[in-house]
């Protein structure tokens, strides 16, 4: 059974129709790629996943919790890294990690454990007591990366989660979170970085709202290079 | 049940620790009614003569009559302030956290609101404790008795701040709340002057000012911090606090207004 799976999605702002008949499916273990240029409709498809928006149209289940009908299970198997920051940065990564952890009713018995060990897994756990605005950006997004992770969700959705950083910090995330689909995690992944795309990922192309190309990296863009076929499939400006 | 309550402490805790990080914050809501108590009412007392009007059982000094206001002033200014926090939240994106918390919106919209209630009331007892110094005091359990008026008032305006947050778009469009909601709120209300006053002048702003929530909150606290019961004044305060509360559910409603721009 697929851990994600969103089926005929449809939202509009007013006359602008941002999803049209979204729908794609995730098995356990998959890095998925959601590649699409500015106004594909990316962020649009990432706050209805997240239940920040609710679509009129269409069904999306998360661990085969149906979003609409038992949100807080769904929401409960989602872990998420926004594209802009959500962190307190007056707070240390602990405090930050903590608040989190009552946010999705982890029990405190045995959440120091849980934050150490969410923190070891991104090598983070000699910055605990630090004061978030300390840290650099990478650091600060490997925080939020181990935060999303912290009530062990099935699947992980992270939106742009490269923006700001540089090459090596958007190299080092890149690997770590391929390591954790991995693990079992199911991960989707939104981008408009074809470099951030390996061959082997699975990969989805959303244009204008819909879903344009779905399948193998290496098996979508035939010869060409991905940064290629983008473009001439978008049409996308640079 | 314990994991609503671990939310509800951990949002509290969270309020509380920005508070105390945000010290300019706290010295403003004591300054600002400091300067109406010392400042204003020295120049004002000589062209307003009181009555005796209930609570009080004596003529009053014109900084004793406006005590109350500006306690309700404190909880106002402090609604409006968390009111612009949200708004900052969004715009930084921690918004987004709290909202994808699986937890039911309205409970942490509750939870969020009786934190920045429980800072308004402390800030309220700082500038009690300063206008003592001042030689302006309450009768001894006046500051027991105001506690339970504090709250509900702190409330009702907190949640009217939530109400404006889920419609202001940007922190720029926080002048207008303070143009178009604080000052007429303010000084539509019998904080600064007794009602009876008003209707010398004008009836129409008399009856504005009846109708105004705010000046309920006032007469609310007025009337507990001597010792007694204005129970028209808490009914209007407490339906006032559960309409705009509920309200403020409905406006951050994921289906409804607040995320509803693009981005």
């Amino acid at each position: 059974m697929a851990e994600l799976e969103v089926s005929g999605l449809r939202y509009r702002y007013g006359a602008k129709q941002a999803l049209d008949g979204v729908g794609f499916a995730l098995p356990r273990g998959t890095f998925c790629a959601l590649l699409g240029p500015n106004g594909a409709g990316k962020s649009t498809l990432v706050s209805l996943l997240t239940r920040l928006l609710v679509a009129p149209e269409g069904r999306i289940t998360i661990a085969g919790h149906d979003l609409q009908t038992a949100p807080r299970r769904a929401v409960g198997a989602l872990g998420v890294v926004f594209q802009q920051p959500t962190l307190d940065l007056s707070l240390t990564v602990r405090q930050n990690m903590a608040y989190f952890a009552a946010l999705h009713g982890l029990p405190r018995k045995g959440l120091d454990a849980r934050i150490d060990a969410a923190l070891a897994r991104l090598a983070m756990a000699e910055r605990a007591q630090e004061k978030v605005g300390a840290l650099n950006g990478g650091h600060r997004r490997r925080m939020e990366l181990a935060r999303a992770l912290l009530h062990e969700p099935r699947v992980l959705l992270l939106d742009e989660p490269t923006v700001g950083l540089d090459a090596a910090a958007r190299a080092s995330i890149v690997a770590q979170v391929h390591d954790l689909a991995d693990e079992g995690l199911s991960v989707l992944w939104t981008t408009h970085l074809t470099d951030e795309v390996r061959d082997s990922d699975r990969l989805l192309v959303l244009h204008q709202g819909r879903i344009l190309a779905d399948g193998v990296t290496r098996d979508i863009r035939g010869g060409q290079p991905l940064a290629e076929w983008f473009l001439t499939h978008t049409e996308a400006v640079t | 049940m314990s994991a609503y309550l671990g939310v509800m402490r951990a949002i509290m805790a969270r309020e509380f620790l920005r508070f105390v990080h945000q010290r300019e914050r706290f010295l403003a809501a004591l300054v600002r009614p400091l300067v109406w108590l010392v400042v204003f009412a020295a120049g004002f007392r000589a062209a307003l003569g009181l009555s005796i009007i209930p609570p009080y059982q004596t003529y009053i000094t014109y900084e004793t009559y406006i005590v109350p206001g500006l306690c309700a002033m404190v909880l106002l200014f402090n609604g409006m302030q968390s009111s612009l926090s949200l708004v900052y939240d969004r715009e930084m994106g921690s918004m987004r956290l709290l909202l994808t918390s699986p937890f039911p919106r309205g409970w942490l919209l509750f939870c969020r609101l009786l934190g920045a209630t429980l800072i308004s009331v402390l800030q309220v007892y700082a500038f009690l404790g300063a206008a003592a110094l001042f030689g302006v005091t309450l009768p001894g359990w006046g500051y027991v008795a105001v506690l339970p008026a504090l709250i509900p008032a702190g409330l009702m305006l907190g949640a009217l701040g939530l109400v404006l947050s889920s419609f202001i778009k940007q922190l720029e469009n926080f002048a207008g709340v303070m143009n178009f909601v604080i000052f007429p709120m303010f000084f539509l209300s019998s904080a600064l002057y007794p009602l009876w006053r008003m209707a010398e002048s004008s009836e129409i702003l008399h009856d504005i000012s009846a109708a105004n929530p705010f000046t309920h909150a006032v007469e609310l606290i007025r009337f507990a911090a001597y010792l007694q019961l204005n129970s028209g004044a808490l009914l209007w305060v407490l339906g006032w606090a559960t309409a705009l509360g509920a309200l403020a559910i409905w406006a951050y409603d994921p289906g409804r207004a607040l995320m509803r721009r693009k981005g």
